[in-house]
């Protein structure tokens, strides 16, 4: 603990490793870079924009490459921002998440008259935050990465101004979020009053020696809801379905995937080591959040008649799939880990793919209805096929990506050998049928419905940038799914095990 | 050391701010509302830091302070946004999308 007097007088700047530090600089290099081109260039910037920020993403991988190639572990700020295996793999989701945002964003930003280059500076800036997240062991490092990542968020999805659906949209979830993260910052004051200290790692040794029950126990409740906003888990997901439908879809796109994912890492390393030793209080807490989130996500989305809106409950049903590691953590330790990042890898494959589909669908028929859905393998054969293979894998069935991810959340509640567990277990085996019936009525819209008789059936035209993003989501939905080692080789337990 | 009287503030600024963000109708009082709630934060943040005679609790202020004033800008930025299209910042008359 610092006194006052020493820290003022004998201020030693602390050491900095730039190669651990390496991804962050280039994310914010190259955000600085796009925003710089537009003030200079102006219109004429605009063709440069997308490529310029995926090739500085793809850039951004590098570094990770090599620090995952020496493999130790780097710690900085005293273990505020540490660089181990857990981060690394989390990063380079990040940064191949953006990567194909920034495909999907390429032409349906492009055709709006709207600026691109504030576009791919705030999504960089946003990614940044993200990154940033995977290494933040302390609780100042991780509200600035949450505000980091939320606040060019909330421009996003603002971002169609004279659109009040987007207003809507935007005012939405600014102030659920805004919200959510003040009650959130008001549970970290009272853990920082219990340890003193904000890293994670004294947190969990002032918790465990507690006798202040009140203060702890409402600390550890505020800030897991703080974050299961950030989740779109029940009951704080009502923000959700109004955003993602009034957002641009792939802003949409990239608050399903990689705005979740950001808040799963932010409460697997505060579960994990901030909240260690008091399971006792927050594995009830994140089974009614799981219970609770699958069930009403299903129920909810069985009655909508919006694709997106449909994804947005959807989505809310899988972050119940992914917490249910989680409230069973303090049995079982780093697997529970191992099954979350599993399961968020295979989500963000299968869900960004889904959103492809959905703005290659939408550019032709101008309409986010189910219903435009029907007759689609007449026109566009290799379209459905996708998007089958997306639905089916996000319903879980074998050999898709979404049946090991699916399997590898229930092996870990299964192995936590408790009531709780398996109770989990029988609940999330029913929701899993009930998603089936939503996702199948997609799947049957577009294979078995007659095409509607106005509608334009000459074949669906796909831009380039869309046909690879649906390739690489394509093709790791179905990898992951048929040689599951290919994911299990990264989220191997031994090696992300949370360093601190 | 009056730690327990700025606690005692502290929860009271917030619970005043939970019953504002939740009850008021109008977009900029709920935006004040959310100030409220991060002041709070701060007199727990400094009177705790104070308490562990550390400076850390500062430092964290210092960071809500600053990250609240970029929040507030985005969140003023979305309400002018609202008005120019709707002229009123009534947010129960923000029910474009249901269901």
């Amino acid at each position: 603990m610092l006194a006052f007097a020493p820290s003022l007088l004998g201020f030693v700047r602390p050491d900095i490793d730039w190669h651990a530090v390496a991804p962050e600089l280039t994310l914010l290099g190259v955000g600085a870079a796009v925003t710089l081109l537009d003030i200079i260039l102006l219109e004429r910037g605009r063709a440069y924009t997308s490529a310029m920020a995926g090739i500085g993403l793809l850039i951004a991988l590098i570094p990770i490459v090599t620090l995952a190639a020496q493999g130790d572990t780097r710690e900085m700020f005293g273990g505020a921002f540490v660089v181990d295996d857990f981060a690394l793999i989390l990063k380079a989701m990040f940064i191949v998440v953006a990567y194909v945002i920034v495909l999907l964003s390429t032409n349906y930003i492009a055709e709006g008259d709207y600026w691109e280059n504030e576009y791919y500076g705030l999504l960089l800036s946003s990614v940044l935050g993200m990154v940033l997240m995977a290494s933040a062991r302390d609780l100042i490092t991780i509200f600035v990465a949450l505000e980091l990542l939320s606040i060019p968020a909330y421009l996003l999805a603002t971002w169609r101004k004279g659109d009040p659906r987007s207003n809507e949209a935007g005012l939405k979830y600014y102030l659920m979020g805004v919200f959510a993260s003040a009650i959130m910052l008001y549970g970290m004051s009272l853990l920082f009053g219990l340890a003193g200290d904000t890293r994670l790692s004294e947190i969990s040794a002032a918790l465990s020696g507690s006798n202040a029950e009140p203060v702890a126990i409402l600390g550890i409740i505020f800030v897991i809801v703080g974050f299961a906003f950030k989740v779109s888990g029940f009951p704080f997901h009502t923000w959700a379905p109004d955003t993602y439908e009034g957002a641009p879809t792939p802003i949409t796109a990239f608050l399903a995937v990689a705005s979740k994912a950001a808040g799963f890492v932010a409460l697997m390393q505060l579960v994990h080591i901030g909240f260690g030793a008091r399971h006792d209080v927050y594995q009830p807490l994140l089974w009614i959040l799981a219970v609770g989130s699958m069930t009403a996500g299903n129920l909810m989305a069985l009655r909508q008649n919006n694709i997106v809106r449909l994804m947005a409950y959807s989505g809310v049903s899988q972050a119940g799939f992914m917490l249910m590691p989680l409230a069973v953590a303090g049995d079982i330790g780093s697997e529970a880990l191992s099954a979350v990042i599993t399961y968020v890898l295979i989500y963000a494959a299968m869900n960004l793919g889904a959103f492809a589909v959905i703005i290659a669908v939408a550019h032709r028929t101008k309409s986010g209805d189910i219903s435009s859905y029907a007759g689609l393998f007449r026109y566009a054969p290799a379209i459905t096929i996708c998007m089958s293979i997306f639905v089916f894998s996000l319903a879980g069935i074998p050999p898709l990506g979404g049946w090991f991810a699916k399997f590898a959340v229930f092996r870990a509640v299964v192995e936590a050998d408790t009531g709780w567990g398996y109770s989990l277990a029988a609940i999330a085996a029913v929701n899993s049928v009930i998603a089936l019936f939503y996702y199948a009525k997609i799947a049957r819209m577009m294979w078995f419905e007659d095409t509607p008789e106005q509608a334009d059936t000459t074949a669906l035209r796909v831009p380039p940038s869309l046909v690879a993003a649906l390739g690489l989501t394509g093709a790791a939905t179905l990898l992951f799914g048929i040689y599951p080692a290919a994911i299990t080789h990264f989220t191997d337990s031994a090696l992300i095990a949370l360093s601190y | 050391m009056y730690l327990n009287a700025m606690l005692l503030l502290a929860a009271i600024l917030f619970c005043i701010g939970v019953y504002g963000v939740l009850a008021r109708r109008n977009g900029v009082l709920v935006l004040m509302s959310i100030e409220l709630i991060l002041n709070a934060v701060n007199i727990n943040l400094i009177a705790f830091g104070a308490f562990h005679t550390t400076i850390i609790g500062q430092i964290f202020t210092l960071f809500v302070i600053t990250v609240a004033a970029a929040e507030v800008g985005v969140g003023l930025a979305i309400v002018l946004l609202l008005y120019r299209n709707r002229r009123s910042i009534d947010l129960h008359q923000v029910d474009l999308m249901r269901g």
